[in-house]
């Protein structure tokens, strides 16, 4: 990548990062830069949109042009842009809270319209910004301070959710694991549609090591599994493990145990239109199978904001008037002399 | 039937359309008022649809109505009828008590059999008796054996020819006032040029219905109407609604400036966004968003990449879209938010008007949130006044809520199709290349307080916007007391300042009255009527109309003191009264206020103001 036009410092602004000390977000802004960097979008051609949240403030330390809106409309904000400007690339930065709670409404139907945005939601499962309330994706039964005798409420999986809405990207990251973050970053930025990227990031203060049953190096490659089109999946530290089906289930094997060989693992192809797979490997919770990280699905599909484009030249090549005196005197008139 | 034809000479003439919502009242009712305008007539109409899409045929719930005003010196659809069409029972019943005494009612006396009196909840079977209309000229005519005779030789089916039934009473209608139906089968013809069966069989029955009306010379006044004055051009007809969405587009061809609107569907406001999302042919873009705050919040977005961005609704729409009109205060990004106004509170009269909105309009924000307030005073001042909501947007990065209502919404009149040259330029406030050293996106204008504008993809302007409170300086995120204080002074200042780019607040009527009455937006047409019969009568009383709210027209204070006695008129419980009041320079002030989902009337105006001026 020595041919780069740009290098993540072009993407970083002059304000000072104001994120608590070993919050996860520092490495995501980071990480952002460098894949923005890798994409190759001049800063002055990207903008970005955040609502409200910890996650929300990052729109203010990328040097590209920036929106920090109101509390859950980020993506109806972004989706207006995109759509007045498809020219532009439109990435938008949001949290759990943000993106699922008050945002929910906004984020299925941006999903289901398959507007070209990139939408990074870290999820740390709480609310941050004010002080500790347990979020859409809390587990059930977390503690916070609003919650002091545990939720009482299942959590959204915001993949469960984006497939749900037909979305047509899904990766996911932790963001502890840059190399990965960045990979997975890059990969929503070339996909024409909405692109949604789980970021799995760590709140030190409120939900602390919340993520270390898949983050913790010592147990990352037994619990997680990086899937990458084309490629078997396989994991582990040997790398010996890998996924196979089963029925219509996904069962974790190690190889040559059991009869299973390398031949029964199944390769991964994130571009099927049929998301049954891509949901089962999405749903995988770390625990009796292996996290799912890497683009889980990346569909190429038509996206809204072109369809515009699209029907207004369709519509204007089978119609004379461009102007609006032109229109309104090819309609129903009357001379008064 | 027997008898002679009297004429009468008439300066205006009401006649109100009405049966069931299936049966083309509104079809009938806009031909007539189309045709009439042809003939140089001023014309003003007005839908009254039942709050059913479809209730029941021939119940109360059904029926819809159709008001059409025409003649000289019109500007409303009109209190009471000189003629109502009557197509059944239930439309008869609904529609009785806004005839005049005296007024003609023509009726289908095939669909008055004892069947269709029970299911208007008649009691006996002489309607005519049951509602006292002694005074009344009653033309009865089987329209639906007519209708299918003219029809006998077409090969429509049954229910095809009895969709025709409407123009039966179109063309007796235009016979009664001597229009020409040779302009209805022309119009006729354009609107059915798909099918041309059907305009053959409407054309058949505009026809039988006027030479009805001709061959038993109808025992009741024909009238004769005189022509107004208008100004030479090409005319249309154009509801508020249609108004509203091309002078958005209007704007949007003076700037430059893309037009997108975010829409969520409301009544009575749904016309504009199916007015632009039509009009792609003029590269409109529209977003149907999923709900009322996604409508602006994409239409926020639009206006941040570099749009003409509009939202448009109702009440409870502009409730939901006040969170977001205050990021667009403190972005300081153009928007326009149109609210046709409805009865309410919460779902309240969904197809009713009402002027109730205008305190959540100026204040229905959060924290101190000043924004452009404007009204538009007709139907084609919907055009108008959309055109300046939007250059005002543009040129001083505000929202601009542009304040109209069901009755405007949905009225209609003749409008002449202007030249874009009759309109004023409209420059936004962008940055130029001089600005880019230190750029940041609150440097302001020193005289206007209007910021400069960057569109993004331009390079070497990039910035970062945001609901939080930015120093003055840097424009970087500021909890500074003294520059809270500084920036929120800042933001009133900038709409302050557009005082000095309105118009001046016009009275109309006798100069030296007594009495000046006061009002803004969509009682106009209903005022000045009522003041200008009262001034026939040698009334002095005078009218000042509001279309600029916030800010006031710089003049109000100066126009205000002069009158000894002030009433201000509104469709609320007093509310720009009450805005008024909170201004300094305004004297004592009476107030004449309505909620009933309806217009005034000029008689209770007339009324009103006489009885002030009496005591």
């Amino acid at each position: 990548m020595t041919d780069q036009k740009y290098t993540a410092a072009d993407y970083k602004s002059d304000q000072y990062v104001r994120w608590c000390p070993g919050c996860g977000d520092h490495a995501v802004v980071n990480t952002l830069q460098k894949a923005m960097a890798e994409l190759g979008i001049a800063p002055h051609q990207i903008a970005l949109i955040s609502g409200i949240g910890c996650s929300s403030r990052l729109t203010y330390y990328m040097n590209t042009y920036g929106f920090h809106t109101i509390h859950g409309r980020a993506t109806a904000i972004a989706t207006g842009v995109k759509v007045a400007r498809p020219d532009l690339t439109v990435w938008q930065v949001t949290g759990d809270g943000d993106c699922l709670a008050i945002g929910g409404n906004h984020f299925i139907h941006a999903v289901r319209r398959n507007i070209d945005l990139n939408i990074l939601l870290l999820n740390n499962k709480i609310y941050g910004l004010t002080k500790g309330q347990y979020s859409p994706t809390s587990d059930k039964g977390a503690v916070t301070k609003s919650s002091p005798y545990g939720t009482v409420e299942e959590p959204f999986i915001p993949a469960e959710l984006a497939f749900g809405a037909r979305g047509n990207f899904f990766a996911r990251t932790l963001d502890v694991d840059l190399v990965g973050s960045k990979e997975v970053m890059v990969a929503a930025g070339k996909h024409k549609g909405t692109s949604v990227v789980e970021v799995l990031q760590n709140c030190v203060i409120f939900n602390d090591k919340i993520h270390t049953y898949v983050t913790d190096k010592e147990i990352r490659a037994d619990r997680t599994i990086f899937l990458r089109q084309g490629e078997k999946m396989l994991f582990g530290k040997e790398n010996n493990k890998g996924l196979v089906m089963v029925g219509a289930e996904l069962k974790a094997v190690t190889l040559n145990e059991g009869g299973y060989t390398i031949d029964d693992v199944l390769v991964h192809d994130a571009t099927t239109p049929e998301n049954f797979l891509h949901q089962r490997l999405a749903m995988m919770d770390g625990r009796s199978l292996p996290l799912a990280l890497g683009v889980i699905r990346s569909v190429d599909a038509p996206t809204y904001d072109q369809e515009v484009v699209d029907q207004i030249e369709s519509v204007q090549a089978k119609k004379r008037e461009r102007t609006l005196r032109e229109l309104l005197l090819s309609e129903e008139t009357w001379e008064v002399k | 039937m027997v008898g002679t034809t009297k004429v009468k000479e008439l300066e205006n003439v009401v006649v109100r359309f009405s049966g069931d919502s299936g049966d083309g009242m509104q079809l009938a009712g806009n031909l007539f008022s189309n045709i009439s305008a042809m003939l140089g007539d001023e014309i003003s109409t007005f839908p009254d649809y039942p709050a059913e899409i479809r209730a029941p045929q021939g119940t109360l719930g059904g029926v819809s109505g159709f008001q059409v005003h025409i003649g000289k010196g019109v500007r409303t659809p009109g209190d009471q009828a000189d003629v109502l069409v009557a197509m059944n029972p239930a439309a008869l019943k609904t529609n009785v008590k806004f005839v005049k005494s005296g007024g003609v009612i023509i009726i289908d006396e095939n669909s008055f059999q004892p069947n269709d009196l029970k299911k208007a909840a008649f009691m006996t079977d002489d309607p005519f008796k049951e509602l006292d209309l002694g005074g009344m000229q009653i033309i009865s005519v089987p329209i639906t054996e007519l209708v299918k005779a003219a029809l006998a030789d077409t090969e429509l089916d049954n229910k095809a020819k009895l969709r025709c039934k409407n123009m039966f009473a179109l063309g007796l209608v235009c016979w009664l006032f001597d229009r020409p139906v040779e302009e209805a089968t022309h119009l006729l013809q354009n609107k059915f040029a798909k099918k041309p069966a059907i305009a053959e069989a409407n054309t058949l029955v505009v026809n039988a219905g006027y030479n009805y009306g001709h061959n038993i010379h109808a025992s009741v006044s024909t009238y004769r109407i005189e022509t107004g004055d208008t100004v030479k051009g090409t005319y249309t007809d154009i509801n508020g609604n249609r108004a509203t969405a091309l002078g958005l587009i209007a704007a949007s061809e003076k700037s430059g400036r893309p037009l997108f609107l975010g829409s969520y569907p409301i009544t009575p406001a749904t016309d504009i966004l199916h007015e632009l999302a039509k009009r792609k042919d003029l590269g409109v873009k529209v977003v149907q968003a999923e709900d009322e705050i996604a409508g602006v919040c994409t239409a926020i977005g639009a206006s941040f990449a570099g749009s003409l961005a509009a939202t448009s609704t109702s009440g409870p729409g502009l409730a939901l879209k006040s969170e977001a009109i205050g990021l667009a205060v403190m972005a300081e990004l153009p928007l326009v938010i149109i609210d046709v106004q409805r009865g309410g509170p919460s779902t309240g009269l969904p197809t009713k008007t009402e002027q109730t909105d205008l305190l959540q309009a100026l204040y229905g924000r959060n924290g101190e949130s000043p924004v452009v307030v404007v009204a538009a005073s007709t139907p084609t001042n919907c055009f108008d006044m959309a055109f300046y909501a939007s250059k005002i947007a543009l040129e001083h990065m505000t929202p601009v809520i542009l304040l109209t209502d069901g009755f405007l919404g949905n009225g209609s009149s003749a409008w002449r199709i202007p030249e874009m040259n009759e309109y004023p330029d409209i420059t936004p406030n962008f940055v130029t290349p001089e600005l880019q050293e230190g750029y940041r996106p609150y440097k302001r204008n020193d005289e206007t307080k209007v910021r400069y504008w960057a569109l993004p993809g331009t390079e070497g302007f990039m910035h970062r916007l945001g609901g939080l409170e930015k120093d003055n300086r840097t424009s970087a995120i500021s909890t500074d007391p003294s520059n809270h204080q500084m920036m929120t002074d800042i933001r009133q200042a900038k709409i302050d300042y557009i005082a000095q780019c309105i118009p001046d607040l016009k009275v109309e009527g006798d100069p030296d009255a007594d009495l000046l009455v006061v009002g803004w937006g969509g009682t106009y047409g209903h005022i000045c009527s009522a003041v200008g019969r009262m001034n026939a009568d040698g009334k002095k009383v005078a009218h000042a109309h509001f279309n600029y709210i916030n800010p006031l027209p710089k003049n109000t204070g100066d126009v205000l003191s002069k009158y000894k006695r002030i009433v201000v008129c509104e469709l609320n419980n007093g509310q720009f009264a009450s805005y008024l009041r909170s201004k300094e320079f305004v004297p004592h002030i009476d107030q004449f206020n309505k909620v009933q989902g309806q217009p005034f009337m000029v008689s209770e105006l007339v009324e009103c103001f006489t009885k002030l001026l009496e005591e």
